[in-house]
């Protein structure tokens, strides 16, 4: 008898055969026999930031799986060289080549680890529902007047990030998107010139900033289909020009 | 009053008295030149050679600072007297040495001496660069005129009063400042492994003892000392219980420089960052020269050991719990090892070296071993500085101290608070 395949199996099936796909578009995979010597390599990373990310009493230590290559290889090289401020990880990374550098990158770019599910938005947003447009707006389509673009010009529609170089902006806690954003506007974050998010940081309201971080961390990462990862490409170019995503251009 | 006290008292009386009496009170000859000449193209091999010293010196450790042009100063060198910023040495004509001549590069690698007569800082090591020969010096000149020049301006020292006065830096170079001379060694191998180890790779600035104005004891004092306001041990190379290679082959030394790790040891800390970017492009000829002469180094006569106290009953145990949860993956349930991960704590000597600050600080900040030709991608340990509190980590490090046939002194959790 013909059964029909259930929409379970056939889910697992496009989510296996885009995985797969897109592994082969991942920057430089590193060969099958390495991948074990970067697992146990990367357990000096996983202490502090764990599978999912890790809150510490001196702050967030974001999640890595998933990340673009790209991005991530950028974020070691600002520790190492300075435009990111954080002692014990420029400590670590100071004996570091380049190539080992964008090997661990790579490796946690190419971890596909489900997302744990977000906290519920904080009571004052939940019962705010002209605040939650306000962030939905900035989010989609920015604030023309004041020149700020829609966050998913550049992080992409879902927000889950953009091959080569923009991070997700969901599956990250309030607390680290706040910090984030806070060390754009006084400038202990700093990314390659031009400094595009330092520009949209600044532009903001210190009370969007808040709302942002708080609406985002409130969001569900997509499940389905490749949504949970960073999109090959943009439909449009990008509103702004930035310099890490031209460092890491292809 | 002090000792202290009443030598600054000194330092300064002496300040002021050589101030108010004169103005040009220790000046050299101004060396430079009136405009930056467009000097003729210096010779490739020169370049190539000056390369090479410079990475053996490993000159871009200070004065390149991380996310700039290579050579092109700025970085800050915090200091027991204040900060200290090193100098933009690309052929920039107003930041850096457009208007030096090789002949004033010389003289401040051999006497500590700026182009322009001043006397120069001690943070930049010229007690031992005094050793470098002519022809080093030149070849180091010519590499750095090679480099592009960088319009990069370099800020002020910070030092604290009055170690920011001329008259303090005169004094002190009266009273600490000496050329080095080579000792008398007939094997021409030894010769080279000594003109490298005390001249350009300027080892005694860490592995030697420093007094209290922040001298060390000339180029070959390799006692071993806290590195100032870094707070690792480097530890002497002259205590084959420490760091020293009396009882190691010599190619064991010698692969321990350029790779990073041998047989007995694996380098960690200050050091992963001296063979990452300067020992281990040493060549080999240059490599078993340093080992040979560091192998011949006689011992320094031990205290007589001291019978050491076991950690109490109750740090062991809390200790011992900690190792299996977070140590035991790594490092072997009794502490032997896992190949190509962590290495042996049991019988390793930089584990159970009298002072325990490394072992405090490598468990509080980890590291990663340095990136070389034979180990690419080393292994490396992650930081317990954030998952653990001070009673934790100094339980850790007193088991690891005492157990495994080690032997060594237990911490408190104070002596771990003040590492962190």
């Amino acid at each position: 008898m013909h059964r029909r395949a259930s929409p379970r199996a056939a889910a697992l099936l496009t989510v296996g055969l885009l995985a797969a796909l897109a592994s082969l578009f991942a920057a430089r995979p590193a060969a099958a026999a390495d991948d074990d010597t970067l697992a146990r390599r990367a357990r000096a990373c996983t202490g502090c930031h764990g599978q999912q990310g890790r809150a510490a009493p001196d702050g967030y230590y974001p999640r890595l799986a998933g990340k673009p290559a790209a991005y991530l290889f950028d974020q070691l090289l600002a520790f190492r060289d300075g435009r990111r401020q954080y002692a014990l990880m420029t400590h670590l990374l100071e004996p570091l080549s380049d190539d080992y550098l964008r090997d661990l990158a790579a490796y946690f770019a190419a971890l596909k680890l489900p997302y744990e599910p977000p906290l519920p938005l904080p009571p004052d947003l939940a019962a705010d529902a002209a605040a939650q447009a306000r962030a939905r707006r900035l989010l989609t389509q920015g604030d023309a007047a004041r020149q700020l673009p829609a966050c998913s010009a550049c992080h992409g529609a879902e927000l889950t990030g953009a091959l080569p170089g923009v991070p997700a902006l969901l599956g990250l806690p309030r607390d680290y998107l706040n910090a984030q954003l806070g060390a754009w506007r006084t400038g202990t974050r700093a990314a390659r010139a031009p400094d595009c998010m330092a520009d949209v940081a600044r532009r903001l309201a210190p009370d969007e900033v808040a709302l942002l971080a708080a609406w985002l961390a409130a969001q569900p990462v997509p499940t389905t289909g490749s949504a949970a990862a960073p999109v090959a490409a943009l439909p449009q170019p990008m509103p702004l020009r930035c310099g890490t995503t031209v460092a890491v251009a292809p | 009053m002090t000792r202290a006290a009443a030598g600054l008292l000194a330092i300064g009386a002496l300040a002021l008295a050589v101030a108010a009496s004169a103005g040009w009170w220790d000046r050299a000859d101004d060396l430079r030149r009136a405009a930056p000449a467009a000097p003729a193209p210096p010779a490739a091999a020169a370049v190539a050679r000056g390369a090479y010293l410079a990475r053996v010196g490993h000159c871009a450790g200070c004065h390149t600072s991380p996310g700039s042009a290579d050579y092109a100063g700025g970085r800050v060198i915090n200091t027991p007297f204040g900060a200290v910023v090193a100098a933009n040495l690309t052929p920039d004509a107003q930041h850096g040495l457009g208007r030096w001549t090789a002949a004033a590069f010389r003289r401040a690698l051999q006497q500590g001496r700026s182009a322009d007569g001043r006397a120069l800082l001690p943070a930049c090591p010229y007690p031992n660069f005094s050793l470098i020969a002519d022809a080093d010096a030149d070849d180091l000149w010519a590499y750095l005129q090679s480099l592009p020049a960088a319009a990069q301006a370099v800020p002020p020292h910070a030092l604290r009063w009055p170690y920011a006065l001329p008259a303090a830096l005169t004094v002190w170079r009266a009273l600490h400042f000496q050329p080095a001379r080579l000792p008398e060694l007939a094997d021409s191998t030894l010769r080279r492994g000594a003109y490298l180890v005390g001249g350009l790779g300027h080892c005694s600035a860490c592995h030697g003892e420093r007094d209290r104005w922040g001298a060390t004891a000339g180029a070959w004092d390799f006692r071993g000392g806290i590195i100032p306001e870094q707070g690792w041990l480097a530890p002497s190379l002259q205590d084959p219980r420490a760091a020293g290679a009396s009882a190691w082959p010599v190619a064991e030394t010698a692969a321990l420089l350029k790779n990073g790790r041998n047989a007995q040891a694996t380098v960690s800390g200050p050091m992963a960052v001296v063979v990452a970017h300067s020992t281990q492009y040493l060549s080999d000829a240059d490599a078993a020269a340093v080992a040979a002469y560091l192998h011949q180094l006689p011992a320094l006569p031990a205290p007589a050991p001291r019978s050491t106290p076991a950690p109490s009953a109750a740090t062991l145990a809390l200790g011992d719990k900690l190792y299996e949860r977070h140590c035991g993956d790594c490092h072997g349930k009794q502490g032997e090892g896992v190949a190509d991960d962590g290495p042996p704590l049991a019988g390793n000597r930089a584990v159970a070296l009298a002072s325990p600050v490394n072992v405090v600080r490598m468990v509080l900040g980890g590291g990663f071993g340095p990136s070389t030709a034979a180990q690419p991608r080393p292994p490396g340990m992650p930081p317990f500085a954030t998952l653990l509190g001070d009673e934790e980590v100094a339980a850790i490090v007193s088991q690891v101290r005492w157990r495994f046939g080690n032997r060594a002194s237990a911490v408190d959790a104070l002596a771990v608070n003040r590492q962190r």
